[in-house]
């Protein structure tokens, strides 16, 4: 009754509602209706082809930067640096975008790449320094995330503009946006990156579960000294699992400047791409098929929020509070757990 | 010595840029020692700030000059409330710190933007009436030199947050519960059998590190940006972070830290007063606390050794 399988399950889903209830308690204590502003919330969502289009882009670097994140936790790394290494993937995107000339099947890819490359790079920092000198990965990615932050503002100044706050338009042999597919969802900002993602979810999936590599990764994850003991390079698996954990966030990157918006601008603060996209691999239990369902949740929640206020009267920021509070039962799941043994011992 | 001359025209502007970090700083120093990671400080800074911003704007009127004064306390208070949700999580619940820490950022905007909305209709606050004001020292500001590098101009929460600073390592070196503190952090397992209780001291310690990060934000909404939106601390709580590792986990390390931290900071905003800098881009002097910070952590600037028990939950009973 109450394996770990279900467990897995039962607890994500047990703290989704949790969380729609604590926004629905916010909502009448600031005299909403509550179920007015959760129908608003799904109409934003879903309410038609255009808002369902919004709902699929916002979906799309989320899938990534969860499975950034995920993919690192499997190592027993915890990646919080994603915020980072999106910044740099969007600029190594867009610096191809803007400067080569290419055919289309070949300058989509290498700007992926790029930015793939440029993520890997960022995350390679804390992964060697974890491996070699044993420095916590999280302070450091923190770090590497402003500097990431103000770097890339720095250069989108100085090499991708004179001085502007933005850069110019990618070339369209570059972009991942076509006319067709917009017409199709009501001119909303979809593009074809989902593909890209799905790509992605399946082939991590694949390393993860049924290759040697993700083996070790997750052996290294478990036990890094029996992971050792066994023969495994717990070195060369931290700096692996660290780099291409940055190469996909890199490629969330790239979904936002070679998909959604074809251009990068300076940036005040974070995306929020990679804090999000740590919710998303909590919620999705880190595994690839879990990371595009949380994806799409939060993908959802995101877009369906900017119709809280115009059909509701509720502050958008309801919905942080939501996700926050997810990802806060999800965290303190030893107390989700200990209710589901209670509960299910009283059952008995 | 035009050098010297502008350098000391920039201290009370470092002191200034300083405060807030070094406050929480000081809240993060006591929350690691004691073995909870707070990547929230964030979160409650922010929370600090706002609640500073509302009460001030609410009882400027009945208050007067008290008014900025017990906006501080309201700040600490409620964000040292709020930081029973991180330490409900992280000591009682066995929460990963970090991800708890994460969701305390996030809820502190949320919240914080969410009743901005509801009070005043908008996304940002009015701004306040009764800020601090910077100060002169009579006498002390007449010393030559010094007295216009640290007595002229300022704020006096600069010098609170200096005391603070003192206290704390007072409070953590030199009295028992500082040693117990240190010892939850460092070995809760030996603390718990010589009858400490984890679980009380390290509550202790993170609504200690919330009350200090609240005072940290109500003094940036204070004294620098005088209203409150979901942009007002962008990054500071981070930086305060930075300052704990790269001060060593030690309060007057965290201190020295968050001090060279302001002094980086105002450099970025005045640099190009000095002649040496002008052609130096300015986004250097921005990444220069988080690239010390790195490079610390790496060795390369000592060894920086964290709290042994650092973000692990002490579960009775296990080894």
């Amino acid at each position: 009754m109450t394996d770990n399988r279900k467990m897995n399950i039962l607890v994500p889903i047990l703290s989704v509602l949790l969380g729609f209830l604590v926004g629905a308690i916010i909502m009448i204590a600031y005299g909403y209706n509550p179920i007015a502003g959760y129908s608003a919330l799904f109409q934003g969502a879903f309410g038609s082809l255009y808002n369902v289009g919004e709902t699929i882009r916002r979906t799309i670097p989320l899938v990534l930067t969860g499975l950034a994140v995920a993919f690192a936790f499997r190592a027993g790394l915890f990646n919080i640096g994603a915020e980072g290494q999106v910044f740099v993937g969007w600029f190594a995107a867009v610096w191809v975008g803007v400067t080569f000339e290419l055919p289309a099947i070949i300058h989509i890819p290498v700007a992926i790449l790029a930015a793939a490359l440029a993520g890997a790079i960022w995350a390679a920092v804390p992964g060697i320094l974890k491996a070699t000198r044993g420095v916590h990965e999280v302070v450091v990615t923190i770090m590497m995330n402003y500097i990431a932050l103000h770097v890339t503002n720095y250069l989108i100044r100085t090499v991708l503009s004179d001085g502007g706050s933005q850069s110019a338009r990618i070339s369209q042999s570059a972009s991942l946006s076509t006319q067709g597919l917009k017409e199709m969802f009501g001119y909303s900002q979809i593009h074809w990156g989902f593909v890209v993602s799905i790509i992605l979810a399946v082939f991590i999936w694949f390393f993860l579960e049924r290759t040697t590599y993700g083996f070790e990764l997750r052996a290294v994850g478990f036990n890094p000294n029996a992971a050792n003991y066994a023969g495994m390079s717990v070195k060369r698996n931290i700096i692996l699992a660290m780099m291409l954990s940055g190469a996909l966030a890199g490629v969330g990157g790239a979904m936002e400047g070679i998909g959604t918006f074809g251009y990068m601008y300076t940036h005040a603060s974070y995306t929020n791409l990679g804090f999000d996209g740590i919710a998303v691999a909590l919620l999705g239990a880190n595994t690839a098929p879990g990371v595009v369902i949380a994806a799409f949740l939060f993908g959802a929640l995101k877009v369906g929020a900017l119709s809280m206020p115009p059909l509701s009267g509720v502050p958008s920021e309801l919905v942080d509070i939501v996700i926050a509070m997810i990802i806060f039962f999800v965290a303190a799941s030893y107390m989700i757990r200990l209710l589901i043994l209670r509960f299910s011992k009283g059952e008995k | 010595m035009e050098f010297i001359d502008q350098l000391v025209a920039m201290m009370p502007m470092v002191l200034f840029y300083s405060a807030p970090l070094i406050f929480t700083a000081i809240g993060g120093v006591f929350s690691e020692r004691s073995g909870v990671v707070n990547i929230g400080l964030e979160g409650l800074m922010v929370i600090g700030a706002f609640s500073g911003i509302v009460f001030n704007i609410f009882f400027a009127d009945t208050l007067g000059a008290a008014t900025p004064w017990l906006s501080l306390v309201a700040g600490a208070i409620a964000a040292g409330i709020f930081s029973i949700m991180h330490a409900v999580a992280a000591v009682s619940f066995r929460a990963n710190q970090v991800v708890s820490g994460v969701a305390i950022n996030m809820m502190a905007v949320g919240l914080g933007v969410f009743l901005t909305r509801e009070i005043f209709g908008r996304g940002q606050t009015d701004s306040i009436t009764q800020p601090f004001y910077t100060e002169t020292i009579p006498f002390l500001s007449e010393i030559p030199i010094i007295g216009d590098m640290f007595f002229n101009g300022v704020y006096i929460t600069s010098y609170i947050a200096i005391g603070v600073a003192v206290l704390a390592w007072f409070v953590l070196y030199k009295t028992t519960f500082g040693l117990r503190l240190r010892a939850v952090g460092e070995h809760p397992m030996a603390a718990d059998t010589n009858g400490i209780n984890v679980t009380k001291m390290r509550y202790i310690a993170v609504i200690l590190s919330g009350l200090l990060a609240g005072l940290g934000g109500a003094t940036y909404a204070l004294t620098i940006s005088l209203s409150f939106a979901g942009s007002t601390i962008s990054g500071q709580g981070f930086m305060s972070l930075a300052a704990v590792i790269f001060g060593k986990w030690h309060p007057l390390g965290a201190l020295g830290a968050a001090v060279f931290f302001g002094f980086a900071q105002a450099l970025s905003v005045v640099g190009n007063n000095f002649d040496f800098l002008s052609e130096v881009p300015s986004v250097y002097l921005v990444i220069l606390p988080y690239v010390l910070t790195v490079l610390a952590l790496a060795g390369f600037i000592g060894r920086a050794e964290a709290p042994k028990a650092n973000g692990e939950p002490y579960i009775k009973g296990s080894r």
